[in-house]
């Protein structure tokens, strides 16, 4: 995702001569090409997130389209503050890019694991927050970014994840996609789970199980039409996300639901348990630690189904 | 007010500013008075005698941008933009009042003039210094002022600013420090250690001046010849007074929050020749 990031960073740096791309002080040779051909829109603001975030506020404030862009739990949770006053509270147009989502970095240990991020960001005022789930929907939400006019949230996974689409998909922010119609259960992806997401929905296919996937990328604002039809059309809705079940996109889905007069879907949440991982371990590892492989994903599945 | 930039005339508008700021406080209830008066200086000098603006022009592309992260002495902006010509009689009486445009700390675009939202300190040097790279990338030769604080100084966030600004060259961007010695609860150098401040900014890479924030034609004299040809950018420890102008608020941090009733107000004013 990160270099599909880079690529349609630069190209749209090409096209829009406000786009200022600053950096927590990672990402440097990917960007070669970007600062080579565009010298003065390229800053490494060094290991201070916070200011990064106000520093990009400020070149909001004067007419520029900044990016701010660093490794997800840094980017966000660390500058939470930046964000919310500097950003957020003064509405300004500027675009927060987290590398490393979910259990990305998980091997780096918790500190760099990002599952409470868009709890936190999702809590305040103005800000839009989408999660790509493939590289072609990064390409397609960072260009679907610019075109508004407040603050958004990108929230990226690493590198070389699983392609799900096969080119940049007619995607719009605020809407989902329904990537293949079921008549069983819904299964709701939000991010970097897509790839998983498919994988479960062929495995259930196989067990007997039609399943609906339905990608939602935009976690604020939600596509609620879009969740009106599905939870009056499917009597099992499950959300899909690589972020704790507290605050995420299953929670925001459920807040949604708990505001409706009825509804006929039952609704389960996915994601990753309330508690950190200390051991080591990498991505593989982390996903089976908080229970969100494809055969975990099932088993929650099929336990939920003979409720 | 004239546009005389003599010091007399400068000193003259100060007071009147400090008259109306204990008004204020007095008819809005509202405190961090202390912090209002210590500065009202430096904005006088910014606004009458440094700043390049036009008033009537307030969003104009290559003005020069004064930011108040000390954003408790939201008075002192209020009431200069107020004698400056750019927030009406009024907004300036719907201060603090329900539904009124002003709250206790400034907001951004809330009234013409006000260039950032501050209130939580350490923001305004970060955003100040986006708006002076913007100058820079822009070819613009405005220049950014930022007030702050000396306890605004124990959050981390002005010393990544800080650290940032040299890098860059930024000889646009200018931190004024309103050094009255006193933060909320007690006198800054026992909270934190603070001192040498001046030091510090210059051991971070900044052309750094010393100088009495009370002095009018002192502080003209520094603000005016910025940029100042050092390719850096710019930190003015101001020393003050907090409380400066009334004699029973002077270094009285009880009045970093109290509200002065209507004899003290009478008596402030007479002591400022205004009543």
């Amino acid at each position: 995702m990160r270099a599909a990031f880079a690529e349609e960073i630069e190209t749209i740096a090409g096209l829009d001569e406000r786009v200022i791309l600053l950096s927590g002080d990672i990402g440097n040779r990917m960007f070669d090409s970007l600062k080579a051909r565009y010298p003065n829109r390229f800053y490494n603001c060094g290991v201070a997130e916070a200011n990064m975030a106000s520093v990009a506020a400020g070149l909001a404030m004067c007419g520029h389209r900044p990016v701010t862009y660093t490794i997800t739990a840094f980017n966000t949770i660390r500058c939470l503050e930046q964000i919310r006053v500097d950003i957020c509270l003064q509405n300004l147009p500027v675009i927060i890019v987290g590398v490393g989502g979910g259990l990305s970095y998980a091997s780096l240990n918790a500190t760099h694991h990002a599952l409470e991020d868009i709890a936190c960001l999702r809590s305040l005022p103005n800000m839009t927050i989408v999660c790509p789930g493939d590289a072609w929907e990064v390409r397609a939400a960072i260009r679907a970014a610019f075109d508004l006019d407040g603050p958004v949230y990108i929230r990226l996974a690493k590198k070389n994840e699983p392609l799900v689409h096969e080119d940049v998909p007619d995607f719009s922010i605020g809407k989902g996609m329904i990537i293949k119609s079921g008549e069983d259960i819904c299964l709701l992806n939000s991010g970097s789970l897509l790839p998983i997401t498919v994988d479960v929905t062929r495995m259930l296919a196989d067990k007997g199980v039609s399943a609906q996937l339905v990608n939602m990328p935009t976690v604020k604002p939600l596509d609620v039409d879009l969740l009106s039809n599905i939870f009056s059309q499917f009597s099992h809705v499950f959300t899909l996300e690589e972020h704790s079940v507290i605050g995420g996109f299953g929670s925001a889905v459920a807040e949604w639901l708990a505001d409706q007069k009825s509804t006929k879907a039952h609704l389960t949440r996915i994601g990753t348990d309330d508690r950190f991982m200390v051991e080591a371990g990498d991505q593989e590892y982390a996903r089976f630690f908080f229970g969100i492989t494809a055969e975990q994903i099932i088993e929650k599945v099929s336990q939920s189904l003979t409720l | 007010m004239t546009a005389d930039r003599s010091k007399d005339n400068l000193d003259s508008i100060a007071r009147t500013v400090r008259g109306d700021l204990v008004k204020l406080s007095n008819s809005a209830r509202t405190p961090h008075l202390g912090s209002s008066l210590s500065c009202a200086d430096i904005l006088v000098v910014l606004y009458w005698n440094v700043l390049n603006l036009t008033p009537e022009k307030p969003d104009l592309i290559d003005r020069d941008r004064f930011i108040l992260s000390k954003g408790h002495a939201a008075t002192t902006l209020y009431v200069v933009l107020n004698r400056r010509g750019y927030i009406s009689d009024d907004v300036l009486k719907s201060y603090a009042i329900p539904g009124g445009l002003l709250p206790e700390h400034p907001i951004y675009g809330s009234a013409p003039g006000i260039e950032a939202t501050s209130g939580s300190l350490g923001h305004g040097l970060s955003l100040g210094l986006g708006m002076a790279l913007s100058a820079k990338i822009n070819s613009f030769s405005y220049r950014v002022f930022i007030l702050l604080s000396d306890g605004e100084c124990n959050e981390g966030t002005v010393w990544e600013a800080a650290l940032m600004a040299p890098a860059q060259g930024l000889d646009n961007l200018v931190a004024i420090v309103d050094f009255n010695k006193w933060q909320a609860t007690g006198k800054s150098e026992e909270i934190t250690a603070i001192q040498p401040l001046a030091e510090k900014f210059e051991s971070f890479g900044w052309s750094t001046y010393e100088i009495d924030g009370h002095q009018t034609n002192e502080i003209s004299n520094i603000l005016n010849k910025v940029p100042d040809g050092s390719g850096k950018p710019v930190a003015v420890i101001a020393h003050t007074v907090k409380g400066k102008g009334v004699s029973f608020m002077e270094n009285d941090n009880n009045w970093h929050y109290r509200i002065p009733n209507d004899k003290e107000v009478l008596n402030a004013m007479r002591e400022l020749e205004l009543a």
